[in-house]
């Protein structure tokens, strides 16, 4: 073992715990102040079911959506030499920046039925905000920046020696990327994938302005959470967000373990 | 070193002579009450300064009603607060017990120094012809109002329109859910507060007709523009009373319970009442209504106790998880 290592697990240990562990417990703490069956019959409500229905899946598509784009973003940025790639660079990150009740409210001027965007679907007859839709728009928005960055680096590092020999030996374009470029990415757009995802599921203040918030089609649960907190329910509140904390937590365990598999499957072969 | 200790004994003499000469209270107010609190505090100021001989500095604080009074059960030091509804310092009594459960009949006027009313703001011309509360809940009419479960401000507006069905229909509960419904069915965006709400109505060109509190509908047409938009007052409208209160806990502690109190007193001075009526929300004095009659048009107007019981009915039948409103939208 190296040394320091318990100095260091100490560190981490205690950093962790005051960061992340003691306010998540507070959240347990608080939701046990409900009865099984009084946690049971919040989170199972029809309106809850259906705001999960929508947060856990518009974030998993805005996560898929960004996997895709977000690989080409960075493959531009990373492979290609051209005036304005720093400028295109330094855009990537402003999401991350800008407060998230501008980029709603922004997104919801842009596509609403008066907007720039809203203006030219309308008449093909697609809404998106205050739809469902609008809500994917908002996590797609703010989800960007987590993979084209954990992307970026590593596809930097590749060795375009590796592509070389690759060629020499007769493989296509094609399956140059998917047989030795994709499965060195993988690991790091699971992680970009991870991010975005654990991301949308938490977003609140851009969503909440192009979701239109009817109750059973557009209300996501950090919503209900408020809404549950406006009646001063803070056990219902937190039962809420229980759930989606031990969700999240599995998704993104399951997510962890899929991204040990590809890296121990790539290093062994 | 006698020299040091001189000056140190100057300086904390000025010091202590200087926390006594000043007081800095904290106001925690709902979201539209920002300007109004400016110039009021600034007239406080003014008075205690020359009555008391004390220099007041008043903070602000301002965000959704509800969540201000969370902030002040939670720990937040507001001296006052000063809601848009009862059912928050309610809260905050029984929660939080850090003011009396009667808090609200230590002031005149339900601790109401100011009210409004709910009324509707339309695009110029009123091309839909609305002019009152059946209008809205007519097939093809496109109506724009908060959320009620997240808004305090917009549980006002849901209950005026629950009351006009009510004394239409002779109190049958049966025709005022029917109403209520159809008038939530042409509501095709429920924002999670005012401003978000205005903001669909005025910028995304949604909706015909939004229902608005009279002072933030005065305020709109101001800024919006007079040739985009127009008031419309109902036939019967609810008195909305956003109430203050003082924080007996945290005056005590902080030892300010005389400037807050004088602060809250201060509401129902002539002075204070002009400075409600410039800000558009419709004066308790009976002096100073009798100089605004022009600016606020005459409505019949109905209390919560009168009609609901007051809040704490109000919110448990309408409001709750399960309750009317959500009726509205479980029975698709």
């Amino acid at each position: 073992m190296l040394p320091g290592f318990e100095l260091a697990l100490g560190f981490t240990l205690l950093y962790l715990s005051l960061v992340v562990l003691v306010p998540l417990s507070a959240v347990f703490m608080k939701s046990f102040s409900l009865t099984f069956g009084n946690f049971v019959e919040t989170v199972s409500a029809p309106r809850v079911l259906a705001s999960f229905r929508l947060s856990f899946g518009a974030s998993l598509a805005a996560a898929l959506v960004n996997s895709v784009f977000g690989l080409l973003v960075a493959w531009v940025l990373v492979r290609y030499r051209f005036p304005g790639r720093k400028l295109l660079d330094a855009l990537v990150d402003l999401p991350f920046a800008l407060p998230t009740a501008v980029a709603g409210i922004a997104l919801t001027s842009l596509y609403a039925a008066n907007g720039w965007i809203g203006g030219l679907l309308e008449p093909l007859g697609i809404k998106v905000a205050f739809t469902p839709l609008g809500v994917l728009v908002a996590l797609v928005f703010i989800g960007l920046p987590f993979v084209v960055r954990t992307v970026q680096p590593v596809l930097e590092d590749l060795e375009p020696e590796l592509e070389d020999a690759a060629a020499t030996l007769g493989a296509t374009r094609w399956q140059i990327f998917t047989r030795v470029i994709f499965p060195a990415l993988l690991p790091a757009l699971l992680t970009g994938f991870a991010l975005a995802f654990a991301r949308a599921l938490g977003e609140y203040g851009s969503v909440i302005f192009i979701a239109g918030n009817m109750p059973m089609v557009s209300e996501i649960t950090p919503l209900l959470i408020i809404t549950k907190l406006e009646q001063y329910d803070y056990a219902g509140a937190t039962a809420i967000a229980v759930v989606m904390l031990v969700t999240s937590f599995a998704l993104l365990l399951f997510i962890n373990w899929l991204q040990w598999r590809t890296r121990k499957h790539s290093d062994t072969r | 070193m006698h020299g040091l200790r001189a000056v140190l004994g100057v300086v904390l003499a000025f010091a202590a002579s200087a926390a006594l000469a000043q007081v800095t209270l904290l106001n925690v107010s709902y979201d539209p009450t920002r300007e109004l609190y400016q110039e009021f505090n600034a007239a406080f100021a003014k008075h205690w300064e020359a009555t008391a001989g004390q220099k007041v500095i008043v903070r602000q604080s301002h965000g959704g009603s509800g969540k201000q009074g969370r902030s002040v059960i939670d720990g937040l030091q507001a001296d006052v607060v000063t809601l848009a509804l009862a059912y928050d310092i309610d809260e905050i009594a029984e929660r939080g017990k850090l003011l009396p459960a009667d808090w609200q009949k230590r002031l005149p006027h339900n601790s109401s120094p100011y009210t409004s009313t709910i009324v509707f703001l339309v695009r110029k011309g009123n091309p839909k012809k609305i002019a009152d509360w059946d209008d809205l809940a007519k097939p093809g009419i496109s109506v724009i109002t908060p959320n009620p479960k997240t808004s305090g401000g917009a549980r006002w507006n849901y209950l005026a329109a629950w009351g006009h069905a009510l004394k239409k229909s002779g109190g049958d509960e049966q025709k005022a859910k029917a109403f209520v419904t159809a008038l939530y069915k042409n509501v095709p965006v429920l924002d999670s507060g005012a401003r978000g709400a205005l903001t669909t109505f005025a910028e995304r060109g949604m909706g015909d007709v939004f229902i608005s509190w009279e002072n933030e509908a005065f305020l709109a047409v101001n800024e919006l523009g007079k040739d985009k938009f127009e008031l419309v007052v109902p036939s019967v409208s609810i008195l909305a009373e956003p109430p203050v209160a003082l924080v007996d806990k945290v005056v005590d502690k902080k030892g300010t319970r005389k400037a807050a109190e004088a602060y809250l007193k201060f509401w129902y001075t002539a002075e204070a009442q002009e400075i409600a009526a410039k800000h558009y929300y419709r004066p308790v004095d009976a002096e100073i209504v009798a100089r605004h009659v022009s600016k606020f048009p005459k409505v019949s107007l109905f209390t919560i106790d009168q009609v609901f019981g007051g809040w704490h009915k109000a919110q448990k039948i309408h409001f709750a998880d399960g309750g009317v409103f959500d009726q509205i939208y479980s029975r698709k």
